[in-house]
């Protein structure tokens, strides 16, 4: 294909893009936008993936039986999502094999918060509330986003998590009326989960480097800046529901913006935790790595045993 | 990368009640057709979304190409008399 | 306690649920594959489902203030009633899908037989199970297969957990006292008699999985009576740590 016949199919790409056409698995695209989204859309896999661990780590040891059922559902949910993610990214032509190798050598990224430890139980509260609702304001627009196979799988992640926040913002309330000893576990896992959350939703728009791409294919429909804002105006009014002090002194209701000022993010700490020196980066490598290793003879032998039996089923039937 | 064979890819059909068409639901990975049903209902129907799955390898699905768009669906578009309002009748006329 | 062989009773099925259920939930994010963790998660879901609601009928019939979540984590490890089987760890895939597969095929039977019991509450229970508990039981026995058939190596790990696993079996069919005494109400499984087809059952699969029955005429028990192997010790520290740690709150 000549230059001029690829801008030519370049533009006719962007207009249907603009159109609010969507862009299905076969169709024509720039190699720009297969890569941009497999990126994207595979980071976005490893981090229900990983997302699995911190919460995970309290499965077994959750305080009742209502709990215990609600978190294995929800951590269930997250091996879901990242299942119909990877399924998605298949979609462009990468096998979840490869998908998982650029995870386990550290090529791949995931989502920064899930380097952090959960030390009490209420940080599962905490995750759910603050990280879920997080979450959901980065993937609810993401429901439209152009890629077709992405935006339909967002859709059914977006219905299924909104159980999520719920569960996690229910766990933080029953703490918060409890004991006062409960009250403090609530209001120390909030002062370590509100920084974090605020980090995920990104760097600052003047150094974050896809925004404008991302904004045209609609993977990104608002800036992270704005993002952070409406957590914030969101997130607050539900902390003084239940008693819960926000960790940030500069915080205050800005009457002229009609939104929350805050004080300064600690961009240094996110830099060290994406950049893998995080309090766990190595501990969930270390985990994910652990079980694809560990259940590579289970793959094998499934292979195995589907072949036989379909030599079997031939022999029959000759 | 090792050569070594990894699960297939399948594709998930699922009829979410009795009535209605199967309707793709996604995919996921599987050894054989057994496992493939047993994980598209572990993995696809966990909200009661379902009452008849139905699988297949995705090797096994031939698609139409886009590109060829133009010629396999454009010259439906102008055959609007196989559309009921391509036909005037008064007003008068009930029923039909 | 009017109704302590009742009591007694649900608790020894519904611990058994209540440990396997735990071990279950060890694995969710550590699986083979995602399906797999999936499919393992759904298990274990089942299985605290079900200890859900016998607990709740415990309480009730215990008639004091304990809750459900009483009774599952503040007993002490002697008064736990499961079977040694359901409390050995996942030392790796092919023992948690043997230990799942030893203890699925009885429990099918069980609750098959439980559904005809006089007790309402315990029939309605057994009714609603047992079709969790048929597909439990297809899904490991299809990984039985699996893992015998498959390659050298995965049918070497299949065969030596059945063989570690085996010597657990036998107690399946043990009676307690309260066993008998439910029995002779109408309200209890008479376990005895699901011996002969359990083992007739496994047999048939672990030869069609190409795995060796095992020979061993030396069974070990105990988990019934509260005498547990070392294991269980650990897991409910873990399984009571909260309510422990801070007992009298709510959660």
């Amino acid at each position: 294909m000549s230059e001029e016949q690829i801008k030519n199919l370049e533009k006719q790409f962007e207009e249907r893009i603009a159109r609010d056409e969507k862009i299905e698995p076969k169709d024509w695209m720039p190699e720009k936008y297969r890569k941009t989204h497999i990126r994207q859309m595979s980071q976005h896999a490893h981090s229900e993936i990983v997302g699995m661990l911190p919460e995970g780590n309290w499965i077994t040891r959750a305080p009742s039986l209502r709990r215990k059922v609600a978190l294995l559902a929800k951590v269930q949910d997250e091996a879901g999502h990242g299942l119909y993610l990877y399924s998605a990214t298949e979609t462009l032509g990468v096998s979840r094999d490869e998908l998982y190798e650029q995870l386990h050598s550290g090529k791949a990224k995931y989502s920064s918060i899930f380097n952090y430890p959960t030390i009490t139980w209420a940080d599962m509260g905490a995750i759910g509330w603050l990280v879920d609702g997080a979450a959901i304001i980065n993937q609810v627009p993401l429901c439209n986003t152009s890629y077709g196979p992405y935006a339909r799988a967002m859709i059914r992640v977006c219905k299924e998590e909104s159980f999520h926040q719920r569960q996690g913002y229910e766990i933080m309330m029953k703490l918060a009326k409890g004991t006062p000893e409960q009250k403090e576990m609530a209001q120390d896992a909030l002062n370590r989960w509100w920084w974090p959350s605020l980090m995920m939703l990104g760097p600052t728009d003047d150094v974050s480097v896809h925004t404008e791409q991302s904004m045209k294919w609609k993977l990104k429909r608002k800036s992270n800046d704005d993002l952070r804002q409406q957590f914030i105006d969101q997130t607050v009014p539900q902390a003084d529901l239940i008693g819960l002090t926000i960790p940030d002194p500069d915080l205050k209701w800005n009457e002229e913006r009609q939104s929350y000022d805050f004080g300064e993010i600690d961009w240094d700490e996110f830099w060290q935790v994406v950049k893998g020196h995080g309090p766990c980066n190595k501990e969930r490598m270390k985990a994910r790595v652990g079980a694809w290793e560990r259940g590579e003879w289970v793959r094998d032998a499934a292979m195995a045993h589907a072949e036989k039996k379909q030599k079997r089923q031939e022999k029959q039937a000759v | 990368m090792s050569n070594k064979k990894n699960w297939p890819l399948w594709e998930i059909f699922v009829r979410s009640k009795n009535g209605l068409e199967h309707r793709h639901f996604g995919s996921l990975h599987a050894a054989d057709a057994d496992m493939a049903l047993e994980n598209a209902r572990d993995v696809y129907t966990r909200r009661n979304e379902g009452v008849s799955i139905w699988v297949v390898e995705s090797k096994h699905i031939t698609a139409s190409n886009p590109e060829n768009n133009g010629e396999l669906f454009e010259p439906a578009q102008d055959k609007v008399y196989r559309h009921p309002t391509f036909y005037d009748l008064p007003d008068e006329v009930k029923h039909m | 306690m009017k109704n302590e062989n009742l009591y007694n009773y649900i608790l020894g099925i519904a611990d058994n649920s209540l440990i396997l259920g735990q071990r279950m939930g060890e694995l969710c994010g550590h699986g083979p594959t995602l399906e797999t963790d999936i499919a393992c998660t759904n298990i274990s879901l089942d299985l605290f489902g079900q200890v859900r609601s016998y607990y709740q009928y415990a309480a009730k019939i215990a008639g004091d203030d304990r809750t459900e979540d009483d009774i599952a984590m503040l007993r002490k490890e002697r008064e736990y009633k499961n079977v040694l089987l359901v409390e050995q760890p996942n030392t790796d895939f092919a023992y948690t899908i043997g230990r799942q597969f030893l203890f699925d095929v009885y429990h099918l039977a069980f609750l098959a037989e439980l559904q005809k019991s006089n007790d309402l509450t315990l029939s309605a229970i057994a009714n609603k199970c047992i079709k969790e508990v048929s597909y439990h039981e297809r899904f490991s026995s299809d990984w039985v297969k699996r893992l015998g058939d498959g390659t050298e190596e995965s049918n070497q790990k299949m065969q030596a957990a059945i063989n570690d696993l085996w010597t657990y079996t036998d107690e399946l069919f043990h009676q307690t006292e309260a066993d008998k005494a439910m029995v002779a109400e109408g309200v209890g499984v008479d376990v005895t008699q699901l011996k002969e087809k359990y083992y007739k059952q496994v047999n048939e699969l672990l030869k069609e999985a190409n795995l060796e029955i095992p020979e061993s005429k030396w069974f070990q028990k105990g988990g019934k009576e509260g005498i547990h192997t070392e294991h269980l010790g650990y897991l409910l520290s873990d399984l009571q740590y909260m309510q422990r740690t801070y007992p009298n709150m709510e959660w």
